[in-house]
């Protein structure tokens, strides 16, 4: 069927069931992002915030008993057509994941990997790797704490610098989506509030989809919230999707109002 | 507030997916190729052992069976009597004393002396032998071959490995030559390793897992016990040369126990083989033993430790049981290790040539393994097929073992 | 009830016996060192013997009072120089596409498959070379090139015989790598392929210098299949195709045969066996310590 592209939506999920192997994990989402906002998706643990996420750039393909069903519409495109190449649609849509995992190679190397993979191509008027490298740094606001350092390894970094590098490493590729997954679970509050920060300062550029177990986090980031809770047969599914103002201040649906009043989860 | 960016223009990609995913095809055939050469190999190393234990061989006899007919009736067709006469007419009086003594002609049954008869009057000899490819897919050709080239032979389909090879000790003929010396012997040499290896193998793994704290004596005897599981198995045998063959000789040729055999008298016995095999596989089993008892909870141990029990209570009646399946495979792997090990026994003295049974520890000896290296490194071709027989022989008791291993496994694993 | 601490003979003397279960192995290393050091000593102190011509000689011929250990030298590092060029890159590409390819289901058959060659007796693949590698290699190359006995046959069967032990060490290299620098990767676009070589290959890189050292140690010290296949007499050649005899091959032959104890050519051996005990002990050492170095990274 074909879909009529609404050009602010980044990603529409259209009936979105999620398996592993005979068991659902998640069932029946439609949802539609917004360009160049953040949107959070919260809930319970185990009510398949990630599961969902992954399926947003293929990324669950790599479980070997994933499958899905329904469509994910990136731009109006069906990712998972059997003509669409996973490798392509990774490359537009970045993820940054809840453990922060440099490569073990150098703070510049773990930019510039991406980007010299995708055919990085300088010349007259266009940046060069390092002055590509260097913005990428610095719209992650690493930079000024690694100027010095660009040789050293990835890894010698602290947490919370690891994770802006990852972020910096994701946005050097030019997606057009950054999926991140729990991106501060792994960091003390004060490097939590760099990440914080550095989402809303990215959404000028890039759409953000962010899950997080953390509803502050939430009501601080993000432009919209989809709740997601489990079901009876512990699938999990979308319960309630708006803007974040007003799934936080009148939630329509009792469940989660429950959730963000610390009732339940 | 936002520092200024070296080059506000943006990059352009070129990402040519369409060509990496090709490179990624080619790869990906080139890695699951080089699986399939690897598994060439088992394949080929299996059938050019089936292809050389069976096949056609060509046989010439000394005397024609047809010249020892008996008015008319040919040689097979003949009674026991008759048989011996021909026996008596054509064999030397002294051979004829030797094999009654091995047991008297009178007893012998009609079949035996008509073998007899087939062994020392006929005497057949292989004049050539072709591999079981050639057998099976020309055997049109095979027959010309052996008509053009060997008119006075017979032609038969032989297989190497038969009951009587198993049954036969070591012969010169070629024809006759069996391994049940051989198999006794690596029995008896695996009997020993197994009573000394395994006791202080798992009693090691114990001392290391459940006693030995964490200190430099400790972490010595580890990092020792890892590098003699990488020591050349020569080594062992140069070893086993230097300490149970010659420095321990009253012990190991059994004169200190006034056992020796008479035919030995020196250390080169199969208790310095098993000994010098079970030093071999000790490291490994320790390793595998260690294995298996890391594997075991600690909660185990320490609800066994809350009931009061000491440590000792506790390894034996809570860590053992649940280690000892673990144990056992690992052990019986290393032992499989040992059964075809070769290089320390030549080393420590396997003897070259014997054709009686072992009696005991204090035998000389020749194993498996020794008997397809002798067997191998003979120039007549007739030999590699016994080699290769001898080697399905071996290939089939290891197979037991492993199977007997992963059933063992299995059969924990499930519960 | 008393709580004091109570003697428990029987406790103790069962610990006593299990240090000394663990203390065993400290003796055969112990033994090792002094039996084979104590004949190569004499060895190096006979008055015919010249400490310096062993490691320089290029004849090895004990009958004339000969001890130059290079032609046995090299022709070990002949054949295992052959033995890598098989084990090395197969034993590589089994392993990547063991830990980066296969299925959960392929993987549990192919990993028996590969401890089945493992497990197959030396003295078998020393018959494999000498029935079937060497009448290949003079089907290919003529019978007047190669030898009956010539190094390559025994080399390249060799490195069959290393092959699983590459791959599964490498395979076990690879798998330590964590599953999230490979997310990372893909995440950025990479293709299995790029995801294993430039990623994964690159993390594991001391893992799997390890098991090529390991790999090297277990050809040097290989016997049944250089003793069978390649050549019976020292032989300083660079002629792959010729025979010459490894150190490893000359002890076994020697020993092999009537040898009389305290003489000459019997310390030799040993002056050899010294040779080859420390060259792979250093050997292995090495690749302990690498894997120590790269564990640390990872756990």
């Amino acid at each position: 069927m074909p879909q009529t592209l609404s050009p602010q939506y980044a990603i529409q999920a259209k009936n979105l069931s999620v398996y592993y192997g005979a068991f659902r994990a998640v069932k029946n989402i439609t949802l539609s992002i917004e360009q160049r906002k953040v949107t959070a998706i919260i809930g319970p643990s185990g009510c398949g915030k990630s599961t969902v996420l992954r399926s947003f750039n293929r990324m669950n393909e790599l479980t070997p008993s994933a499958s899905i069903a329904g469509e994910i519409l990136f731009m109006g495109q069906n990712i998972y057509a059997p003509e669409v190449d996973p490798v392509e649609v990774r490359r537009r849509v970045g993820m940054v994941f809840q453990k922060p995992n440099p490569f073990p190679k150098s703070i510049y190397e773990n930019v510039a990997w991406g980007a010299r993979l995708n055919g990085f191509r300088s010349g007259l008027g266009r940046p060069n790797m390092d002055e590509w490298v260097e913005t990428c740094l610095r719209k992650a606001a690493l930079w000024d704490e690694v100027k010095d350092k660009l040789q050293q390894s990835g890894l010698s970094l602290s947490g919370g610098q690891q994770q802006r590098l990852c972020i910096a490493r994701a946005i050097a590729v030019k997606p057009e989506i950054i999926l991140m997954d729990e991106p501060a679970s792994a960091l003390d509050p004060i490097a939590t509030l760099k990440i914080e920060e550095l989402m809303r300062e990215l959404a000028e550029e890039y759409t953000i989809i962010v899950v997080t177990h953390n509803m502050q986090q939430a009501a601080r980031v993000s432009d919209f919230t989809a709740f997601f809770s489990m079901d009876e047969d512990r699938a999990g599914a979308l319960v309630e999707y708006g803007l974040t103002t007003q799934i936080f201040t009148t939630p329509k649906d009792s469940r989660t109002e429950g959730y963000i009043t610390g009732r339940y989860g | 507030m936002k520092n200024p960016l070296p080059n506000p223009l943006q990059p352009v990609f070129e990402p040519e997916v369409a060509q990496r995913n090709r490179l990624a095809a080619v790869w990906r055939l080139l890695f699951r190729l080089s699986v399939a050469i690897s598994l060439g190999f088992l394949a080929l190393l299996l059938f050019n052992i089936l292809n050389q234990s069976f096949g056609y061989a060509a046989l010439t006899t000394k005397i024609d069976p047809a010249s020892l007919a008996v008015n008319g009736a040919a040689l097979q067709t003949l009674g026991k009597e008759d048989l011996l006469k021909i026996l008596q007419a054509k064999i030397s009086k002294g051979r004829l004393r030797q094999l009654d003594r091995e047991l008297p002609l009178s007893e012998r049954s009609r079949e035996d002396v008509y073998a007899l008869v087939w062994q020392e009057v006929v005497q057949p000899e292989v004049a050539y032998t072709w591999p079981l490819l050639d057998s099976l897919w020309r055997p049109a050709a095979v027959r010309a071959e052996a008509a053009a080239r060997y008119p006075q032979a017979q032609l038969t389909f032989r297989s190497w490995a038969n009951a009587s090879f198993i049954r036969s000790s070591q012969s010169s003929d070629p024809l006759n030559a069996g391994v049940r010396t051989a198999i006794l012997g690596s029995l008896w040499t695996i009997a020993i390793t197994i009573v000394i290896a395994f006791p202080l193998g798992v009693g090691a793994a114990i001392y290391l897992e459940e006693y030995a704290a964490d200190n430099w004596l400790n972490r010595l005897i580890q990092t020792n016990i890892n590098n003699l599981a990488g020591v050349p198995s020569i080594i062992y045998g140069m070893l086993g040369l230097a300490i149970f063959v010659r420095t321990l000789q009253p012990l190991t040729s059994g004169a200190a126990f006034g056992v020796s055999d008479p035919t030995t008298a020196n250390g080169r016995t199969i208790l310095s083989a098993g000994l010098t095999l079970a030093l071999l596989v000790l490291p490994l089993i320790i390793i595998n033993a260690q294995e298996a008892i890391r594997a075991v909870p600690d909660s185990l141990r320490q609800a066994s430790y809350g009931l009061g029990a000491t440590q000792w209570q506790t390894i034996w009646h809570h860590v053992l049981p649940g280690a000892i399946p673990g144990i056992l495979t690992g052990a019986i792997l290393a032992i499989s290790r040992a059964i075809g090990e070769t290089a320390p026994l030549v080393v420590v003295g396997a003897a070259t040539y014997i054709t009686f049974d072992p009696s005991g520890p204090f035998s000389k000896f020749t194993t498996l393994p020794i008997q397809i290296y002798q067997w191998t490194a003979r120039p007549q071709a007739e030999f590699r097929n016994l080699a290769a027989a001898a080697i399905l022989v071996l290939l089939l008791l290891l197979l037991s073992l492993n199977a007997s291993a992963i059933v063992l496994r299995n059969r924990y694993d499930r519960k | 009830m008393s709580l004091r601490r109570r003697s428990r003979p029987g406790e103790s003397l069962i610990q006593g016996f299990l240090f000394f279960c663990g203390a065993f192995s400290i003796l055969t290393t112990v033994g090792i060192v002094y039996e084979i050091g104590k004949e190569a000593l004499l060895f190096f102190g006979d008055p015919e013997v010249n400490g310096w011509k062993f490691f320089t000689g290029l004849k090895w011929q004990p009958q004339a009072g000969e001890f130059g250990i290079l032609p046995l030298l090299n022709a070990t590092l002949m054949t295992t120089f052959f033995a890598m060029l098989i084990a090395l890159p197969l034993g590589l590409c089994v392993a990547v596409y063991l830990s980066e390819y296969a299925s959960p289901r392929l993987r549990n058959w192919l990993k028996p498959a590969l401890e089945i060659l493992a497990g197959i007796p030396t003295v078998v693949y020393g018959y494999f070379a000498l029935t079937f590698m060497t009448p290949l290699l003079r089907l290919l190359f003529g019978k007047d090139v190669v030898d009956i006995y010539n190094t390559a046959s025994a080399g390249l069967v060799m490195g069959i015989l290393i092959l699983p032990l590459i791959a599964s060490m490498g395979e076990d290299a690879l798998s330590a790598v964590p599953r999230s620098l490979r997310e990372a990767a893909y995440a950025l676009g990479a293709t299995r392929l790029e995801t294993a070589v430039k990623v994964v290959l690159p993390a594991a890189l001391s893992g799997l210098a390890a098991a090529f050292i390991v790999g090297v140690s277990r050809a040097v010290g290989e016997t049944m299949i250089v003793a069978l296949a390649a050549g019976a007499g020292p032989n300083f050649t660079f002629n792959p195709f010729k025979g010459a005899e490894t150190m490893t091959g000359h002890i076994v032959r020697i020993s092999g045969g009537d040898l009389s104890y305290d003489s000459i050519d019997y310390n030799s051996l040993f002056a050899i066996g010294m040779l080859l005990f420390f060259v792979t002990l250093s050997l292995n050492l090495i690749s302990q310590q690498i894997v120590r170095r790269f564990r640390e990274v990872y756990e």
